[in-house]
């Protein structure tokens, strides 16, 4: 089936069957693998992107459902080589460990600070309980929401 | 006093043979120096050997009138190139455990050159150095100082030639972030300039003199994480990432239960869909598609009829157990045990005694990138990046598997998304080279999370039976303690017990198990250390002064009083929703002591607070140590609360992550870690043992608040109940 997709601005032309989800059109035709597969059934958040600006579970999002809306992943934060504050703040925290939650995370967090820019702990805690870290970086995770939230304000 | 056992390592190695793991010998290298400069350019190598240099001196490897080979026990190898770059070579593999960074801050602190000018090669078959596997926390004891030999050697070497250069004497010249200046002439080199044009080699042994820890400037520090930025922006490439020319998608069709056998296959339908492959080779059945949606369509129209064994299940489990395994082990002299004093005398003397078991569940690790493989054939030969612990085991696997010789096979190992003990084997590698071999194209294969849940292994389930003697002023005087399943790392108490019996008992396990983060640390941890707080309630005193008592080892006392300090042990009272635990362990050179609060309300139980004091000799990286040891109380809150495998005739009845619960940041605690910096004593792993102490100690907890003493891991699955509490 053939369709546009707008995704980091610019369209992608694609032809893929009518039921692939988004996560594989990202990963295996665009080439854009910094969105994750981790469990293919919404549970564990790796492939987070953003729909319009709001965090989606790409493994679950139907092409028909994002054709037409702005998409956004994690190789579209960065601008003119610079990283996006959160992307910055996780580095500066060092909220990783393999890593491979990272960039669910950080689209995860970029989703909560756009609606949300100065959430309280627990609203960080209920915005992130779906994002799965198994290597338990959490408090780091945190903390990097914090700074990315104050270095914002400024 | 009688030990029967003293090889500290035994346990270590029983474990691994339990785990099909069993160390393979090192293969004969064939590369020459000439094979090297031409692969890496000139500049200077330099080779560490495990053991004395033997080829050089003795012309052992001598053959067709070559005297150019190098010898077969290296263990890892430097070359600094002409440009000043630093590349060093390692079968050691990046996980997540950070070793990446600390191996380099180790190179940059001996060879005395710029952390970024050094590049780590890593568990890359075709260019690394043998080594058994990235586990059983031992890259920092074994790989760390070694890397810091042949940097030391190489910095010296640097040295000499800089000094015959100028004629002038070593002892005047100093070597600092990559250049070598003359205090008396002031000249100065860089380390690319002295070795331009040369094809220097060196090889060494077991003896260059190493910096201090007292000195370090660069390891000991918390140098930021190697390639961070990549990880951040989601430009790092894990195996599921990589791509290749022409490369197709695979998906196995699997069993509907463990030990099937294959009985008839209808593939017509899969067949139909475009571009599809369909491989059904004895009782391997696999597609390979264009893309990953139409591989996981076209396995599913796969008809394939299996018949299965009637297998145990999950309720009998803890029966099963016991019983002895029928299969010899290859460890000589039998499973572990161990005797002191004597236990029966110990006994009579004891003024109370307590019997009591503990019990372990099967969970699983969970890593977040699935088993992955990308494998390809050209000409004959096998290449397959994977991410494994076990990169030349996965090699050797691979060669065994399709009947060609291991140099025929090279395995890569990108750093990878975790592993935790889980990623030990090569299977996902074998059915990814099996469908390349069949679709004459490159397959890529990745796992789904329900395949990672059934067809990986899982840690193993335990029965441990503790029979102790204690006498009224809260000395242990008898100590019985039998492991059933779960392994025997961990068993040794880091308790000074005069008379006790230790041994472990392996059975034929109903699911296929191996290792995991700590081995069975936790699990012999968890019982040792939950019965004592039972003694401790026995004789009437405090838990924290009744393991000092038990204690002489001065650094497991040093940590469970930073533990208590950190804690505030001791300040408040436990009260029914309310209550305080503490746990101390060690293991593989390094010690931990926990003390946990949990906060009580109905059947919800929730970790509110840890604090841990962790002390693993001389400290290579605070930052990523201090992750390292938060990470493990966060991991370590799953398997002590709630994560569980349920499985009956040999299926897995809860392989997805809405049914096997892992901790979220709801389940987060505040986490305090006290890290103990030990210039004095060399450094050990951290990976493992930060994991040990925290289930018995939220047991202990649990227990202060409520008189519930939970003996089963997990603790709370289906919430605080009465239920929960053996009898």
């Amino acid at each position: 089936m053939p369709l546009t997709l707008l995704i980091n601005g610019t369209e992608h032309k694609v032809d893929v069957p009518a039921d692939t989800k988004l996560l594989y059109v990202l990963r295996d035709n665009l080439g854009l693998t910094g969105t994750k597969y981790g469990c293919g059934e919404g549970m564990c958040g790796a492939c987070t992107v953003l729909l319009d600006g709001k965090p989606a579970r790409s493994c679950q999002a139907s092409l028909s459902v994002v054709a037409g809306k702005k998409i956004t992943t994690i190789e579209g934060l960065e601008q003119n080589g610079r990283l996006h504050p959160v992307q910055e703040a996780f580095l500066k925290t060092e909220a990783f460990q393999c890593a491979y939650c990272a960039s669910g995370m950080i689209m995860a967090v970029v989703g909560l600070l756009s609606k949300n820019p100065q959430p309280s702990d627990e609203q960080i805690i209920n915005a992130m309980d779906g994002n799965v870290c198994r290597c338990g970086t959490h408090p780091r995770i945190i903390e990097a929401v914090r700074q990315a939230a104050s270095a914002k304000k400024i | 006093m009688s030990i029967t056992t003293e090889d500290p390592n035994r346990e270590l190695i029983s474990e691994e043979q339990q785990h099909e793991s069993v160390p393979r010998a090192s293969y004969g290298f064939e590369l020459h120096r000439r094979d090297f400069f031409k692969l890496l350019g000139g500049g200077m190598l330099v080779c560490a050997c495990a053991g004395p240099v033997l080829a050089q001196e003795s012309g052992a490897r001598r053959r067709n009138g070559d005297d150019e080979d190098l010898p077969q026990n290296i263990s890892a190898w430097l070359h600094i190139a002409e440009d000043g770059k630093v590349t060093v070579y390692t079968g050691k593999v990046e996980v997540g455990q950070n070793i990446r960074t600390s191996l380099t801050q180790q190179v940059a602190e001996e060879l005395r050159a710029p952390f970024d000018s050094i590049q780590l090669v890593m568990g890359d078959t075709a260019l690394t150095p043998y080594d058994m596997g990235t586990f059983g926390s031992r890259t920092t004891p074994t790989m760390g100082p070694q890397l810091r030999m042949v940097s030391a050697a190489a910095r010296e070497n640097l040295i000499n030639l800089a000094a015959k250069k100028w004629n002038a004497d070593p002892a005047s010249l100093t070597a600092l972030n990559g250049i070598i200046t003359d205090s008396h002439s002031k000249q100065s080199i860089s380390y690319g300039e002295l070795t331009k044009g040369q094809q220097l080699v060196q090889l060494i042994g077991d003896d260059p003199e190493l910096e201090p820890p007292e000195q370090w400037r660069i390891a000991g520090t918390s140098v930021p994480k190697v390639d961070g930025r990549a990880f951040v922006t989601g430009k790092h490439k894990y195996t599921s990432d990589l791509s290749l020319t022409g490369m197709v998608y695979g998906k196995v069709v699997r069993p509907t239960a463990f030990r099937s056998t294959l009985k008839s296959v209808d593939s017509s339908e899969a067949e139909k869909i475009p571009g599809v492959t369909v491989v059904h080779d004895g009782n391997f059945v696999g597609v390979t598609a264009p893309d990953t949606t139409t591989a996981l369509k076209a396995a599913k129209a796969v008809r394939a009829d299996w018949t299965a064994p009637q297998q145990t299940s999950e309720a009998t489990l803890f029966q099963d157990i016991r019983k002895p395994a029928t299969t010899e082990t290859d460890n000589p002299g039998g499973p572990p045990r161990f005797t002191t004093g004597s236990v029966e005398q110990g006994f009579a003397s004891a003024d109370k005694t307590l019997t009591q078991t503990y019990t372990i569940s099967y969970i699983q690790h969970v890593p977040l990138e699935p088993r992955a493989a990308v494998a390809q054939w050209e000409d004959g030969k096998l290449t397959v990046w994977t991410g494994t612990q076990r990169p030349f085991a996965v090699r050797d696997e691979l060669a065994e598997t399709f009947r060609i010789p291991k140099d025929k096979v090279r395995v890569m190992m990108p750093d990878t998304g975790a592993a935790y003990g889980g990623k030990h084997t090569g299977e996902c590698a074998i059915e990814a080279a099996r469908l390349a071999k069949a679709a004459g194209k490159p397959v890529k294969l990745v796992w789904t999370r329900e395949e990672e849940f059934t067809w990986a292994y899982f840690r193993p389930s335990g029965a441990i039976d503790v029979k102790s003697g204690v006498s009224k002023d809260g000395k242990i005087v008898a100590w019985e303690f039998h492991n059933y399943n779960s392994g025997p790392s961990g068993l040794r108490p880091v308790y000074a017990f005069a008379n006790q019996h230790i041994e472990f008992h392996p059975t034929d396990p109903p699911l296929r198990q191996g290792s995991y983060r700590g081995l069975a640390a936790p699990a012999n941890h968890f019982a040792r250390e939950v019965h004592m707080d039972e003694l401790a309630q026995l004789v009437n005193i405090e838990p924290f002064e009744f393991r000092m008592k038990n204690l002489t080892d001065p650094r497991a006392r040093a940590v469970l009083q930073a533990a208590a300090k950190t804690f505030g042990w001791g300040e408040q009272k436990s009260s029914p929703t309310r209550g305080f635990g503490l746990a101390i362990g060690f293991e593989k050179g390094s010690y931990v002591a926990t003390c946990v609060e949990v906060q009580i309300s109905g059947r919800d139980v929730q970790v509110k607070r840890v604090a841990e004091a962790f002390e693993c000799g001389a400290v290579v990286n605070p930052n990523g140590l201090q992750n390292q040891v938060a990470g493990a109380i966060m991991m370590g809150l799953g398997g002590a609360l709630f994560e569980i495998i349920h499985f009956d005739n040999g299926k897995i009845l809860n392989p997805h992550l809405a049914e096997y619960r892992v901790p979220r940041f709801s389940d987060m605690p505040r986490i305090d870690v006290a890290i103990l910096d030990r210039k004095d004593i060399a450094p050990a792993g951290a990976g493992e043992t930060p994991i040990m102490a925290l289930a018995p100690a939220i047991s202990n907890a649990i227990f202060a608040a409520t008189g519930i003493r939970l003996r089963s891991l997990p603790m709370v699955p289906d919430g605080l109940q009465k239920a929960n509490a053996a009898s």
